[in-house]
């Protein structure tokens, strides 16, 4: 199969420009990310954290730094409340099944929304082999959460209530501390999580003024190394550990901190952070470029999710009707736009983007949606570029669906 | 929704980019659709069929994937020129997959879909005409069976989700 992806990749061979939208699902590192991260693989702070030498005193340092950063950009109060993690997917099972476990006397039940993370989707799944059970709110059209439904759901066995701030990929950003309040009125003992991978780095995030119990941040997402993230607990909330091995600095996940990486997701956090509004303003400026683009080229598009300021700056989600996605996006591929698709053309495994289908798509527009992200390494001639370009793939994927996708 | 890696071989990629016999076509004798869009699948095909019952010309539409254009695509090269017994008898799935070089086994569905279309297409010709070959079977082939289970699956998780499904 690898013989066929080389063949692949020749077909590729003599694209002069590429723009890298499917940030999403991973994402170029940034150089000085990079150069920040290089020294602490052979220069220094290579060491254990728990042991008594240089190297590792230095690593111990370097960890502790590095959370003290980041609790200050998450608005944590002290650095013992943040546990840094492979990432995102690893965060949100040691927030959900770590705290189902450690609260499992006062109660077994769960609450999420329906558009949260597979990740989160999966870790209750497999709770309810543990006797948890989950109850999924629903979204409105532009995926904001069921204030009234949301309250219903909570009672006196309700441990843990998780919401991301900002949904992943249709960029709603949730009223979270309202959200709280009403969870906490009903029940002040059930414990809060968030998923902020998608918030942070994009829009404020406090997690003390929000009163979250827990949050989820992410490295790859503000373009950090992958394989790594974090978790904020609130001081005083104890968790179970999910996995066991040797303690080290951190009591909530095991084995040796990857210092290399945590160096390199700090250096990624400051990036974002530093001239805030600036990033944040250049992402919503190519983001809009790009979307106003196509709704001026194309006709049968729509956007999934909200307008406005209720929507994180980078995300762009359309939907391309009488186009199939995935072909869309090896069309783009092949002219160097790389964006990934919500649709799932794939046996028994009929159903797409859950997202989209709880905000009230139909299949088939679900099918024909493209998810693309912005960053503030992207260029106006980057979109530019998109918009020569989309118009035309859409249309030639078009012209092979015909009829055929007219329902 | 689960991922999973999707190497498509050179063929694939060349019949996506490249599509043979694309397009509706005005003086089909007969078309015949199978899947949904709903299931991200769907294929139309339509074949000029003569009087000696030879398929003179066969062209498609296809709302899928690139591997769902290219089986749609290679479908109407391998049955142009084939009578309607030749090709319900010797076009299978199997074949169709082999002929675009493999696909990758979640893709198998694709070429599946594609010869299910076929078969209703001959099925079609027929019936419109009242009549009953004696080689064609009453009882529906694999590949139909196939096409008619992703098409109520789809009806029925868009039940089951209590969203409106595709038509």
């Amino acid at each position: 199969m690898v013989e066929n992806v080389k063949e692949l990749l020749k077909a590729h061979e003599g694209i002069t420009h590429e723009v890298y939208l499917d940030n999403e699902n991973s994402s170029m590192v940034p150089q000085e990310v990079l150069d920040a991260m290089t020294p602490y693989y052979n220069q220094r702070a290579y060491g254990n954290p728990t042991l008594t030498h240089k190297p590792g005193w230095e690593a111990f340092e370097t960890i502790m730094e590095s959370a003290q950063k980041i609790s200050r950009f998450m608005g944590a109060k002290i650095l013992e409340e943040i546990t840094f993690t492979p990432g995102e997917t690893e965060a949100n099972n040691l927030a959900l099944m770590g705290a189902a476990f450690a609260m499992k006397s006062k109660g077994k039940k769960i609450v999420i929304s329906e558009i949260e993370p597979i990740n989160v989707l999966h870790v209750v799944e497999l709770l309810q082999k543990f006797g948890f059970a989950t109850t999924k709110i629903p979204v409105d059209t532009q995926g904001f959460i069921d204030l009234a439904k949301l309250e219903e759901a909570i009672d006196k066995e309700t441990i843990l209530v998780s919401v991301s701030a900002a949904n992943n990929e249709i960029g709603t950003v949730q009223p979270v501390k309202e959200v709280v309040d009403i969870v906490k009125a009903k029940n002040s003992s059930t414990l809060f999580h968030t998923d902020a991978s998608d918030a942070y780095g994009r829009m404020p995030l406090n997690v003390q003024d929000l009163k979250v119990d827990m949050a989820t941040v992410s490295s790859y997402k503000i373009l950090g190394p992958r394989g790594i993230g974090a978790l904020y607990v609130r001081e005083g909330i104890s968790l179970d550990r999910i996995l066991e091995g040797q303690i080290g600095t951190q009591k909530l996940w095991p084995g040796i901190e990857n210092t290399p990486l945590i160096v390199g997701f700090t250096k990624a956090s400051e990036l974002a952070f530093q001239n805030f509004e600036a990033n944040v303003n250049r992402m919503r400026t190519l983001r809009d470029k790009l979307v106003d683009g196509i709704f001026n080229e194309l006709s049968d598009v729509k956007l999934n999710g909200p307008k406005g300021d209720k929507r994180v700056p980078d995300n762009a989600n359309i939907s391309f009707l009488r186009c199939e996605g995935e072909a869309l996006t090896i069309e783009l591929s092949l002219k160097g736009i790389y964006v990934s698709s919500g649709s799932a053309c794939s046996r028994r495994l009929l159903q797409p983007s859950h997202v989209l289908v709880a905000i009230g798509r139909r299949f088939s527009e679900a099918h024909g949606s493209i998810l693309m992200k912005t960053t503030r390494y992207h260029t106006e001639e980057d979109i530019t570029y998109v918009l020569e370009v989309l118009p035309n793939a859409v249309k030639r994927i078009r012209g092979i669906v015909g009829s055929t996708g007219v329902d | 929704m689960s991922r999973v890696p999707l190497p498509y071989n050179p063929k694939v990629l060349d019949l996506f980019r490249n599509p043979k016999n694309l397009g509706k076509m005005e003086d089909a004798t007969v078309e015949a659709v199978a899947g949904n869009p709903a299931c991200g699948d769907m294929i139309t095909f339509y074949l000029k069929i003569n009087e000696q019952e030879i398929i003179e010309k066969a062209s498609f539409e296809s709302y899928g994937c690139a591997a769902n254009i290219a089986t749609s695509s290679i479908v109407t090269e391998m049955i142009k020129g084939l009578s309607l017994k030749s090709a319900w008898e010797d076009i299978t799935w199997k074949k169709v997959t082999e002929e675009v070089g493999g696909l990758p086994s979640i893709k198998f569905h694709c070429g599946v879909l594609a010869v299910g279309a076929l078969k209703r297409a001959i099925r079609k010709y027929y019936s419109d005409r009242n009549l009953e070959p004696s080689w064609l079977p009453k009882e529906l082939t694999f590949e139909e069976k196939q096409a008619v289970e992703e098409e109520e699956l789809a009806k029925m998780l868009a039940k089951r989700l209590k969203v409106e499904g595709d038509k």
